[in-house]
């Protein structure tokens, strides 16, 4: 510790730190989360899980010398909050900053918290031991929302979870899922035009038996920045799915930590990254498999057009996992020079039964599918598009879910193929 | 129809010369088959007549009505009235069948300044052909092509040229593949389409399908050039003798 603390804060992780302080530091477990953050500043490329996405280095592009906290806060408290529809119609919309649904539906319980996230261990064993993106929500005062789904309940239309949505937020939810029962929540990150980061972190329990489909929709603001971090312990014999959706923002990281915590357990993860101008886009999954009998399936598929893309995966099976059927694929669909992804997939198994692989493409449009199609009297612009459209749709079909979430998603999709053609 | 005159190509990339002189015509209502041993070119010249850019033409030209076609892109060919179906149609996973099928029909009416269809219509046109070409409505709920069988692609083919009723049919080894009932099926279709305005170039390696799509001319295909034209009676000479003496006597 003593060695960190010689080092110079920058000029962004000085900015970020007085950030924090002037939302208040009114508690101590607050101010401990805040000089936590001065101390250990934010993470570089020597840092393993931060190698691709240098936060230093491209918070510092934002937060630079003479960035006037006052203009920034300034700026947060001038924003709006937007109306916005819900992704899929008829969800039941919660506020995470009050804590509170327009109706919760029966079985559902949402209640507020003093908590914090616990930013004193990482999820990833290849981050610093202090977690970055909880030390930020926690510094920024998140509070942690409690959301419980009681035992056995089955609820059509999905939870969409929001936090200031429009202004800079820091937000935080915990999700308990009973067992048996079966939900959908759809969490949405939108707005924010400051070029300080907004975050948000999600525990969520997956009870034995239970089903829970997580919708991540991030669509920043082109320019801003996002930390986003989800949590999620999945029972024996539970399915969890996640689809995780990224058409926005400037810099943006989103991890997803998965463990099982009970023998059949399924992990479906599946995404798109759209990428497009100066964006620099970081996904970063670790799936822990510590029972025996546990499938993951784990597919991101990105169109670039421009920016930077990062994909880590990292699927760690314990010694006594075995069974384990996973797979991970990353497949990137260069459409421009401009543009770049990386992708880091590892496997660390520690059992011998076990059933894992992992793949990785990047390539332009296929000539041979264009050529087929433009020979059907298609202009090569239209064939393209269908050519895209298809290769991130098939991970929407892939998810199985009901329609009108699949088609909120495509829709979605087709929004920013449309616009960034 | 189509004018082929002295056409040389290669292959872009690596400049290995395929085509060396062809010269070919065909009229109006027309069926033309094309024979030859494997690796002559047939399928090369199938490509460069629908605009695969792998090819370079470096000598010679490509008429159709008239015109030259060979700075014309593939689709605007196609909207033109020319098609090709493949010797193997390519499996495009995620474009539905449906979707696709529409797609390249509308693009096609929009580039001859002609209404697009609406879906309603749509979908009874492509029952009625789906039908008569015994193609399962089920195959076409499926992604293009993918996970048919080769002699389903093949049927799935002819059901695309029966939609786009194009002008010029380029069929490579549409044959192959197909059992005997789908050979008649498939040939029936064709004979269906046959008519003043529309010309047919059929490439073949069996007097088999000659049988049932009777060509009016008969071209051998050796090395990149046409070596010898006669009626359907080629068909059968080649049948029972094989290229050797044809060859020898090009030679
Ligand atoms: N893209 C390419 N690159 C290299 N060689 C090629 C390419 N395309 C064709 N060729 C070569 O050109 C020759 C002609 O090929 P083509 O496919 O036209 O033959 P074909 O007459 O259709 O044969 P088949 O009866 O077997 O279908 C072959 O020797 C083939 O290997
Ligand atoms: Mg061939």
């Amino acid at each position: 510790m003593s060695v960190t603390e010689l080092r110079p804060r920058t000029p962004a992780e000085t900015a970020l730190v007085n950030l924090a302080e002037a939302a208040g530091a009114d508690e101590d477990a607050r101010r401990s989360a805040i000089e936590a953050l001065r101390r250990e500043g934010l993470p570089h490329r020597r840092v393993e899980a931060w190698h691709y996405t240098d936060l230093r280095a491209l918070m510092g592009r934002r937060l630079g010398k003479d960035q006037a906290i006052e203009a920034i806060a300034a700026k947060e408290a001038g924003s709006t909050e937007s109306v916005l529809a819900p992704l899929v119609a008829g969800s039941t919309v919660v506020d995470l900053d009050r804590s509170e649904a327009a109706s919760a539906p029966t079985g559902v319980s949402i209640s507020a918290s003093d908590d914090l996230a616990d930013w004193h261990e990482t999820p990833n064993h290849l981050d610093r031991p202090v977690d970055t993106i909880r030390v930020v929500n926690a510094a920024f005062g998140a509070r942690i929302a409690k959301i419980a789904v009681a035992e056995g309940t089955e609820f059509a239309s999905p939870i969409e979870m929001r936090s200031g949505i429009g202004a800079q937020s820091h937000a935080g939810c915990s999700v308990e899922v009973g067992n048996g029962a079966k939900a959908t929540f759809v969490e949405r990150i939108e707005g924010g035009g400051s070029p300080a980061p907004s975050s948000g972190v999600s525990y969520l329990t997956v009870g034995d038996g239970a089903e829970v489909l997580w919708i991540i929709d991030q669509a920043k603001d082109s320019g801003a920045a996002h930390l986003g971090q989800l949590n999620v312990t999945v029972g024996a014999d539970a399915t969890f799915k996640l689809f995780l959706l990224n058409s926005g923002g400037g810099l943006v990281r989103y991890e997803i930590h998965a463990v099982t915590a009970g023998e059949g357990s399924e992990i479906r993860l599946r995404g798109v990254n759209l990428l497009e101008n100066d964006q620099h886009l970081d996904v970063t999954t670790t799936l822990r498999h510590t029972y025996p009998n546990t499938t993951a399936t784990e597919t991101f598929r990105n169109v670039v057009t421009g920016g930077h893309g990062v994909f880590q995966g990292m699927i760690k099976v314990a010694r006594e996992a075995q069974k384990t059927d996973a797979k991970m694929a990353c497949n990137t669909l260069l459409l421009s020079q401009d543009g770049d992804f990386s992708a880091k997939p590892e496997l660390e198994i520690f059992a011998d039964d076990v059933q894992c692989g992992h793949g990785a493409t990047a390539g332009e449009i296929n000539a041979d599918h264009l050529f087929y199609l433009m020979s059907r009297g298609i202009p090569a612009p239209q064939a393209k598009a269908l050519l895209v459209k298809a290769f991130v749709d098939e991970v929407v079909e892939e998810l199985e879910t009901e329609d009108a979430i699949a088609e909120a998603l495509v829709a979605k999709i087709d929004a920013w193929l449309e616009r960034s053609h | 129809m189509l004018e082929i005159k002295n056409l040389h190509a290669r292959v872009a990339d690596e400049g290995t010369e395929i085509l060396r002189g062809v010269d070919l015509t065909i009229e109006a209502g027309e069926v033309a088959a094309i024979m030859g041993p494997n690796g002559s070119g047939k399928s090369t010249l199938s490509y460069i007549l629908a605009g695969r850019d792998d090819y370079e033409v470096t000598e010679g030209d490509i008429l159709y009505n008239g015109e030259s076609i060979l700075e014309m892109e593939p689709d605007e060919r196609a909207a033109a009235g020319l098609f090709l179906a493949f010797q193997y149609p390519l499996e495009i996973p995620g474009v539905a069948t449906m979707t696709f099928l529409k797609t390249a029909l509308n693009a096609q009416r929009k580039a001859r300044g002609e209404a697009e269809l609406m879906t309603p219509d749509f979908m009874r046109k492509v029952k009625a052909a789906a039908g008569e070409l015994k193609i399962d409505a089920q195959m076409l709920k499926r992604p293009l092509n993918v996970g048919f069988s080769g002699g389903e692609k093949k049927r799935a083919e002819i059901l695309q040229m029966a939609l786009l009723e194009p002008k010029l049919c380029v069929m490579d080894e549409t044959d192959s593949g197909l059992d005997i009932d789908a050979l008649k099926i498939v040939a029936d279709g064709v004979n269906a389409l046959r008519s003043e305005e529309r010309s047919f170039l059929v490439i073949t390696h069996y007097q088999r399908l000659l049988e049932y799509i009777v060509p009016d001319t008969v071209h051998v295909l050796y090395k990149g050039r046409i070596i010898k034209s006669g009626d359907k009676n080629l068909a059968l000479q080649l049948e029972n003798e094989g290229y050797s003496q044809i060859i020898d006597e090009a030679a």
